[in-house]
């Protein structure tokens, strides 16, 4: 069988449209233009049947109602929503506090220093070496005064999974809302917001082989999470975020989260398959590590730091795979990455992590390809390290005294 | 980022990779960069009596620009008098492999490579 190169590897960056979803969204772009706002004529029925259906299908996957289904942008907007529109409607009754981690994505994050710009108390917890949040730890940094913990479902980085049960009882326990970013897991591992006691969700299309530009945000009614919103305009979406609804986007997110809900236990078996497959080839090449917890962990996201490699001449070096590095060298920022960083990682380790993904389209063959290739790979850059012949030689690397600059 | 055809060249084919022998004289050793920072390079020259570099070699850890640097820097410096040598600067091998501004600091590494390995090499004869 022959492999169309370069292979897709970056599956937390994006996926790849179903063809399903495609056929989908194209036959509803080609009939279907209504506004699904437009009260007055078939068109607009038509296309807002086509809105409601899709809503109901998002909400099937997390076991939410419909009615807590409000369709944004993508999943940083809904972030940007949920942290900043819950902390303004609270502000007034005395809830100024927001707790978070640092291993959040960057909207979370910016999104808390906005606020802490306005003079909003924010917490940003540490994780565990795992990357893992300490629940003891975050059950003492809740106070009277905080409205909202925010913290993600599945690491974008490096692919862990937080403790959402226990976050959610704790939440609910303590009298404060929990809203979890779930752009990696959506569609990914089975949510129920009602299990999780999961208050507010955010949720991207382009994730789950849906189109990009079109996310969700899921907000409870009972007990009712109260919004300030942001986008002012015509009050569409219950006012929680104006706007025409993009009626062809929508249908596809919808049906990739349909499609999810019917296939994620089959797509996961098998990156359950190629992912322990892959991550036993690595480790035969010594002294690569994976970043994050192995058990806690969505299979189809693995980091490794490969110890004497620098990450960008990795990526030169594997340039048939498209992956992605937490290595500074690939930005023009000279800091590697802060996830990793905020677990412990050495910044000399940080700089030689590369993130491999799997997803619905990757095939056996291509796995095959990628190990034969790295580890062909990992053999000649290490030829090449000083630090790797230093390694071999005994020496610490620490015991150096190195001039940085 | 796109990269100059000389760049890409000397990375996928880098000329003077290797180390050599702890017991070889004559060798001046630089080792510039650190581990934290992402760029290692390790770059040996071996010198005649004459002063001149018979032979160089290097090792590197980094970026594809860090390794071509390096590679290119070799390739420059071998038949070189040490004094001349010492005056390549990093503008020169920024040049040579046009490299992109934020990897200018690859080039930089390069040069005080080449210093640093001379410096060795002047300092070790002294102790004779």
């Amino acid at each position: 069988m022959t492999i169309k190169l370069p292979i897709y590897m970056d599956y937390q960056s994006t996926t790849p449209i179903d063809p399903r979803v495609i056929d989908k969204m194209v036959e509803v772009m080609k009939n279907d233009y209504g506004n699904p706002h437009s009260r007055s004529h078939a068109f607009g029925w038509k296309a807002e049947e086509i809105v409601e259906n899709a809503r109901q299908q998002i909400a099937k996957l997390i076991n939410a109602d419909e009615k807590e289904i409000f369709f944004t942008s993508g999943a940083t907007e809904s972030n940007n929503i949920a942290i900043k529109g819950v902390a303004k409607f609270y502000e007034n009754l005395g809830k100024k506090h927001i707790i978070t981690l640092t291993t959040e994505h960057k909207c979370v994050i910016n999104s808390c220093r906005d606020l802490e710009q306005e003079g909003f108390k924010i917490t940003f917890l540490p994780v565990q070496k795992n990357g893992l949040v300490d629940l003891n730890m975050l059950e003492s940094a809740i106070t009277e005064q905080t409205a909202l913990v925010s913290i993600m479902a599945v690491n974008n980085e490096i692919g862990v999974i937080q403790p959402l049960a226990e976050i959610g009882a704790l939440c609910r326990k303590k009298g404060v809302f929990f809203h979890t970013d779930c752009a990696q897991s959506f569609g990914k591992i089975p949510l129920d917001v009602e299990k999780m006691n999961i208050d507010l969700m955010s949720i991207s299309g382009h994730k789950i082989y849906g189109p990009k530009g079109i996310g969700a945000i899921y907000i409870r009614r009972k007990p009712r999470v109260r919004i300030k919103s942001m986008m002012s305009g015509g009050g569409q979406e219950r006012g929680i975020r104006s706007g025409t609804v993009p009626t062809q986007l929508v249908v596809g997110l919808g049906l990739a989260s349909e499609i999810a809900f019917n296939e994620m236990a089959k797509d996961y078996e098998k990156i359950k398959k190629f992912s322990q497959k892959f991550y036993d080839a690595m480790q035969k090449l010594t002294h690569v590590y994976l970043n994050g917890d192995l058990e806690q962990r969505y299979l189809g996201n693995l980091n490794f730091s490969f110890a004497g490699i620098e990450g960008e001449s990795m990526i030169m070096a594997i340039k048939d795979l498209a992956v992605s590095s937490g290595s500074a060298c690939t930005s023009a920022s000279l800091e590697p990455s802060y996830v990793l960083h905020a677990l412990g990682v050495d910044d000399e380790l940080a700089h030689t992590s590369i993130r491999f993904g799997f997803g619905r389209f990757t095939t056996e063959d291509e796995i095959d390809y990628a190990i034969n290739l790295i580890s062909q790979k990992v053999e000649k850059l290490r030829a090449m390290s000083p630090l790797w012949e230093m390694m071999q030689d005994g020496i610490d690397l620490k015991s150096i005294n190195w001039k940085s600059h | 980022m796109s990269y100059s055809k000389e760049l890409l060249n000397h990375y996928e084919n880098p000329q003077n990779v290797g180390s050599f022998a702890k017991d070889e004289k004559n060798i001046g050793t630089g080792l510039v960069g650190a581990p934290a920072c992402g760029d290692v390079m390790k770059l040996q020259i071996k010198v005649s009596d004459e002063g001149i570099i018979e032979d160089a070699k290097f090792k590197t850890f980094g970026c594809g620009s860090a390794i071509a640097s390096s590679s290119l820097a070799t390739e420059w410096i071998k038949g070189m008098k040490i004094d001349d040598a010492v005056k390549i600067t990093n503008k020169e091998i920024a040049e040579e492999l046009s490299l992109p501004p934020v990897k200018i600091h690859c080039s930089v590494l390069a040069e005080e490579a080449i210093k640093s390995a001379i410096e060795d090499y002047k300092k070790q004869k002294e102790k004779k």
